[in-house]
Parts: C-alpha cells; sequence; structure tokens
C-alpha cells in the first residue's frame, strides 16, 4: 500500500541526503519525493510517496526519526488528510484536438497556461490518481513532457505537523 | 578568550576530559597538530602507524570503559583510512568522536589534494556527522558530537574540520548547555508496559532471558545479574554481551546463535517466552527466521525504538535504557504478590540440563598437534580468566568467545557487527591504554594479525605491554571451514603461503617472540608469557595448531537453532 510520509527537518545542507541515503541503505523505494523551506526559516518539509507492508512502513518511520536532522515524522496515510500534487503536461495540439484538449483539461479542472500554434501546456492539480487518470486520456504519441511536482499533503481538522 | 580553531579543539576536548586522542597528522591538520604542541596539557596523543588502527585503539578504550573513544585523522585519505574503523564502531554502537581534517572551506568541491567528501562518505556508518563552516559553530558543534555519541544508542560521530577554520579566531568558552530539538533520547522504559512485561515473566513456563550487547554498553550488569537471579530462569548472550553476566554462573547457558551452545539455542527454540535485553535479533543469532522460537512470546528491552520489530515481531516492545528498564522489573518483583510457576520451571530447567549434558563444547585432544580450543584454555588459566580479551575476526574469535568464559562486562572486545579482520591488535593497545595495569591480550589469527601488523611499532614507542595470542594454522580458517562444508573442500585462497617468522618479526619491532609448537609444553610457555618476567613486554605468542579443526558446535546458513551440526 502507498504511504505519504511527511516530515520536518533542519534546513541544512546534507538532511535530504541522509533521508534519500537511508532509503537506498535499507531497500525502502520512493515513488516521490518533495522538499522545500516552510514559514520558519530553520524547517523544511519533505514529503514522500512509498510503499510497503504496514510493519515495513513502521520500520521506515522508526528509521526517519532516528535521523538527527529529522524533527518531526507524520504518516499522512494513517489518517483523513488532503493530499495534492501539481502537473505541467505539454501536449502537441493541433487540429481538432486544440478543441478536444481544452474540453478535456476544463473537465479535469486544469489550467491552459501556455499556448503555441502547435502546442498546449496545461496546469493541474489534484490527487496522484486524478492526474494519472488525465494522462490516461490522452494519447501517448502526443504528450511531449511531463513534469510532475511530487505528493505534498495534511493531516484534515486542527492536526498539523509543527515543532 | 580569543584563540584560534585548533586552539578551540585542543581546549575543548581537555574540557570534555578526554584522556587519549588517538590519531596520524598529515596536511589538513598542521594546525590542529601544532595546537597540540602548544596549548594540551592532560590530552596524550598517540601517534599510530595507520588510520585504520587509531580508530580501533579509540575504540578499544571505549569498549573497555564505556567513555567515548576520540580519534584525530587529515583529510582525504586520512579519513578513507579510518572508515573501516568508524563502521566496525558504527555496526557495534560504540560511542567515538572523530576528527578530521579538511581542506580549505574555499577549496571544497575543486578537486583539491586530499579532497574527498568525508561527510557524504561516512553518512553510512555514523550516527552523526557534521562539517563545521564558521569557527564561531566549532565549540557548540563538539559539543554536539559528544553528546550525540554517548547518549540514546551509542555510535561514532564525525566532525569535519576545514583547515581554515583551524585558523580562524574566534571566542572559546566551554558550553554547558547543548540543545538540539530534533534528538530526544529516550531516558525511561514505559512503566505499563514494564509491568505487563514482569506479568507475563512470572506466568511463563518455559521462558528465557536473551541479553545482548545492550546491556554491556548500558553498564546494567549489577542490574542483569540481580534480574535472572530474582527470576531463577535461564540466561542467554549474545557475542557481543559475553560478560554481562558471569559465565560461571549456573543460570548461564553460554553464548547462543551460530557457534552458540547446544543449551542456549535448544533452550532458546523451545522457549515459550524470550526476554530479550539489549540485543538485536541479528542474523547470527536467529538463524533462518522462519524457524525461530515457534512457540515463543517476546519481550524486547531495547534504547533503539528502530531496533524492536525489525526481524522478529515483538509481543511487548519496552523502549527505554535498559539499566533503567531493569531497575524497575526488579523494583516490581520486590512487591509483587505473583510468583512464578516452579514446578514448570523446574521441569525446563531438567530439560536444559540434558541439553547441557551433552557437553557440547567438548573437544579430541589426542594428537601431536596443539588443538586451538585447548590453546584458547590454557591462555584463561593463565590469566585466571581476568584479562581484557580482545579479538580479531574468524575461527580465533570464536574459539576465544567459547573457550574463555567471562565472569565480568568490558572484558571481551571484538567486532561482532561488521566483523572487521584486523581489529585485535589495535584495540588491545587502546585497552592497554586505559588499563594500564591490566593484562590486555589479543586473540588473533596469521591471517588477522597481518591486517594491522605494523602497529607493533606503536606499541614499541608507547611501551604497550600487549599479549598477542596468534594461533597460526596457516589458513584462513574461517573461510576454509566453510569451503569444507559448503564448497566440496575446494580450499579457494584460504591457505596463507609465505608467512613471515613472527618470532623474529616480534623481535625486529623490539619486541619479544615466543613459539608453541607442543601440546605438552603449551601450559608451561603460556604461563611464562603472563608471569612477571614479561609484565612489561608485548609478547608475540605464536601458537602452530591443528589446521583441520573446525568450530562447533554450528547452526549451518537457513537452518534453525534447532538444527544445529555438534561435531
Amino acid at each position: 500500500m502507498k504511504h505519504i510520509i511527511s516530515m520536518l527537518m533542519e534546513n541544512e545542507s546534507g538532511a535530504l541526503s541522509r533521508v534519500a541515503g537511508l532509503f537506498s541503505a535499507r531497500g525502502y523505494n520512493i515513488h516521490a519525493l518533495t522538499v522545500a523551506p516552510t514559514e520558519d526559516d530553520s524547517l523544511s518539509r519533505l514529503t514522500l510517496v512509498t510503499s510497503g507492508t504496514s510493519a515495513q512502513i513502521e520500520q521506515v518511520v522508526k528509521h526517519l526519526n532516528r535521523l538527527v536532522d529529522v524533527v518531526k515524522v507524520l504518516d499522512l496515510t494513517e489518517g483523513e488528510h488532503i493530499e495534492r500534487e501539481l502537473m505541467l503536461i505539454k501536449l502537441s495540439a493541433t487540429g481538432d484536438m486544440r478543441e478536444e484538449y481544452k474540453r478535456l483539461a476544463d473537465i479535469f479542472r486544469g489550467d491552459i497556461v501556455d499556448v503555441t500554434s502547435t502546442t498546449y501546456t496545461i496546469q493541474m492539480v489534484g490527487k496522484s490518481q486524478k492526474l494519472d487518470a488525465f494522462i490516461d486520456t490522452i494519447d501517448p504519441v502526443l504528450i511531449l513532457e511531463t513534469v510532475r511536482s511530487g505528493t505534498v499533503g495534511v493531516m484534515r481538522g486542527e492536526k498539523s505537523l509543527h515543532v | 578568550m580569543e584563540m584560534t580553531g585548533a586552539q578551540i579543539l585542543v581546549h575543548y576536548l581537555e574540557d570534555e576530559g578526554v584522556e587519549h586522542i588517538w590519531g596520524y597528522p598529515g596536511g589538513a591538520v598542521l594546525p590542529i597538530y601544532d595546537a597540540l604542541d602548544t596549548d594540551a596539557d592532560k590530552l596524550n596523543h598517540i601517534l599510530v602507524r595507520h588510520e585504520q588502527a587509531a580508530v580501533h585503539a579509540a575504540d578499544g578504550y571505549a569498549r573497555s570503559t564505556g567513555k567515548p573513544g576520540v580519534v584525530l585523522v587529515t583529510s582525504g585519505p586520512g579519513a578513507t583510512n579510518a572508515v573501516t574503523g568508524i563502521a566496525t564502531a558504527y555496526m557495534d554502537s560504540i560511542p567515538m568522536v572523530c576528527i578530521t581534517g579538511q581542506v580549505p572551506t574555499a577549496m571544497i568541491g575543486l578537486d583539491a589534494f586530499q579532497e574527498i567528501d568525508t561527510v557524504g562518505i561516512t553518512r553510512p556508518i555514523v550516527k552523526h556527522n557534521f562539517l563545521v563552516k564558521d569557527v564561531n559553530d566549532l565549540a557548540d558543534t563538539l559539543k554536539k558530537a559528544f553528546y550525540l555519541a554517548t547518549t540514546g544508542r551509542p555510535g561514532p560521530v564525525v566532525v569535519d574540520i576545514p583547515k581554515d577554520i583551524q585558523t580562524a579566531k574566534s571566542s572559546y568558552v566551554y558550553p554547558q548547555e547543548v540543545d538540539m530539538r530534533s534528538y530526544l533520547p529516550v531516558t525511561k522504559g514505559h512503566s505499563g508496559q514494564i509491568k505487563k512485561a514482569v506479568e507475563m515473566m512470572l506466568s511463563a513456563k518455559r521462558p528465557i532471558l536473551y541479553s545482548g550487547g545492550g546491556s554491556v554498553l548500558g553498564d546494567a550488569s549489577a542490574e542483569l545479574t540481580k534480574l535472572t537471579h530474582k527470576l531463577g530462569f535461564p540466561i542467554v548472550q549474545t557475542l557481543m554481551g559475553l560478560g554481562a553476566f558471569p559465565a560461571s554462573d549456573k543460570q548461564s547457558l553460554g553464548m547462543l546463535g551460530m557457534h552458540g551452545t547446544y543449551e542456549a539455542n535448544l533452550s532458546m527454540h523451545h522457549s515459550d517466552l524470550i526476554i530479550a535485553i539489549g540485543a538485536r535479533f541479528d542474523d547470527r543469532v536467529t538463524g533462518n527466521l522462519e524457524k525461530f522460537c515457534p512457540d515463543a512470546k517476546i519481550i524486547h528491552v531495547d534504547i533503539d525504538p528502530a531496533s524492536i520489530s525489525k526481524n522478529v515481531i515483538v509481543d511487548i516492545p519496552i523502549v527505554g535504557p535498559v539499566k533503567q528498564v531493569l531497575t524497575e522489573m526488579n523494583a516490581i518483583l520486590d512487591e509483587t504478590t505473583l510468583k512464578s510457576d516452579k514446578e514448570a520451571l523446574a521441569d525446563w530447567w531438567s530439560q536444559i540440563e540434558e541439553w547441557r549434558a551433552t557437553n557440547c563444547l567438548r573437544y579430541d585432544t589426542i594428537g601431536s598437534k596443539i588443538k586451538p580450543q585447548a590453546a584458547v584454555e590454557s591462555v584463561w588459566r593463565a590469566t585466571n580468566g581476568d584479562a581484557y580479551v580482545s579479538s580479531d575476526v574468524g575461527q580465533h574469535q570464536m574459539y576465544a568467545a567459547q573457550y574463555y568464559p567471562f565472569d565480568k562486562p568490558r572484558r571481551w572486545i571484538n567486532s561482532g557487527g561488521l566483523g572487521t579482520m584486523g581489529f585485535g591488535l589495535p584495540a588491545a593497545m587502546g585497552v592497554q591504554m586505559a588499563h594500564p595495569e591490566a593484562t590486555s591480550i589479543c586473540i588473533t589469527g596469521e591471517g588477522s594479525i597481518q591486517m594491522n601488523i605494523q602497529e607493533l611499532s606503536t606499541c614499541l614507542q608507547y611501551g604497550l605491554p600487549v599479549k598477542i595470542i596468534c594461533l597460526n594454522n596457516g589458513f584462513l580458517g574461517m573461510v576454509r571451514q566453510w569451503q569444507e562444508f559448503f564448497y566440496e573442500r575446494r580450499y579457494s585462497m584460504s591457505y596463507m603461503d609465505s608467512l613471515p617468522d613472527f618470532v623474529k618479526l616480534a623481535e625486529s619491532y623490539g619486541h619479544v617472540g615466543v613459539r608453541i609448537e607442543d601440546p605438552k609444553t603449551l601450559d608451561a610457555q603460556l604461563e611464562e608469557v603472563f608471569s612477571d618476567k614479561y609484565k612489561d613486554r608485548l609478547v608475540f605468542v605464536d601458537i602452530l595448531t591443528d589446521q583441520q579443526e573446525n568450530v562447533y558446535p554450528m547452526i549451518p546458513a537457513g537452518a534453525g537453532l534447532n538444527e544445529m551440526i555438534l561435531v
């Protein structure tokens, strides 16, 4: 099962490689990873998507907690949460497809953010599965480029990840 | 007080109470070596002959005292040579601070002479590491390094200091406090869990205590002994834990695992409750996990939550310092009205005594060659079983663990996790430095000893009267044993050809060399080696042993604890 693990870590050089190194050294996989500073300059927030049995995930979380640069860890998938991913997808858009893509983008609540005579670039936000579903509707040969941010998320309600 | 980074380091180490620092100079640590010359007062630097040995020596010091070992090496090859030593300490959770020099900050990333990404290379084998980028952070960073190395589950910490930071100036005050929001080691086990565990212990019919290196590292020997006596349960110990509970006590079933005793492994296998204390269910202990202790419930006490339910699923986990948890267990046992099942326990013991009666450590003494087991037993007698024994890795390591029973903790110094050949001699130096009056032995083989033999020179320089017991069978014995069992006796590259004359080698280094070839003179010769005559001399004892001897009992890889080969 997929798990979204979110953590606060010291905003120091090397912190990211400690997390990545832990995953490669112990044979855990990372489907997606995203990291950026928070409102507190001294902290950055890292979110990663991994998969495994509940015992494996428990072990992953324990090892993450053991890293000295990691301040707090939360498995978002354990409770009610909101997850989002951003995608920019560049499509070869000519002839009838121009109208079709616009309709599809509307259905998926995407925005066309760049247009040329032969291409559209669509921006879309949602759960990863929604982005997957959008990609599935497009003929692969017409996809020029896809870039995805990786999943970020927060717990629903008052529960939050903070120091 | 205003001083350079190098001076800050030296003053800090003195203020931290560090007695010895093992190291080797080089370009990127010259300012530190200069400060050692000008500023060091009590701090004693020991010059080794190879950086790996510096780390093992600091490691031996740490294991035998409980204090952190401290190392100083230069950048590039100095740091990479130290890597094996750091990894050895990491695998066995040994408190250590390793200071490495680095090229000046302006040159980092430019492939400068003797530049290597030390922080990157050591990241997977340290508890934590630091690259100091500002001299104003140096003292605080050192404080954090010592705090991290010695608290919680101990481990090595590397502090990489660029050369310009060593010469830059800052004011120095010894930091009294350390503040790390992301590192909060557990100081107390959960009382509810401890209570539940004690209840489970008292209701068990075939219980067994399984104690590991954590009992030694956590200085919990007295509490463990008290608990074991109160409960009246059998106790087995891991390779890393030997000595935490006295081997001569009747309740001790010896070591468990791949080369453990028959009674230890069968008692584990047939138990209905395992109480794991500071042990981590290593593969050399459990054998095949699918066949591991089918009927047992498990209580696991460990300071590191990540050790719990890593290899086997645990019924009652208790995260906390072993000493504190055992103290609380003893207090509960003093007050509880619950009683253990005396009848079931008596049945259990009579079964265990049957297993013990197989006398699995017996060996054939007939023949003209010295048996390695006999050599270790003779060493035990000659030292009254009270020496500090450092070991290298291989058959001799197992013989030492089996035939030199330890009654005290911190006496048995070996690389259990990483299994580093070349560990023994430098570790024995570190032990000798910590305990100048004690007998410090290195039990080794002709393979392992050659991996750090250059340290004979260090021993001469500092007058370290280590006794080297080399069980010389002309083979990489453990490799040969596996080739005999599992590779149809194809002894590929396990024969040691062109060996030096170790007696002459020792003599050329200015030490005493002794060769023992005859089983009849073994005891007398060893007695002389450990007599007052050689009290202040390093003696290299080259004992020619039976080439065919194997380590038994043995659990072959993939087998369960109940599937031992006895002879």
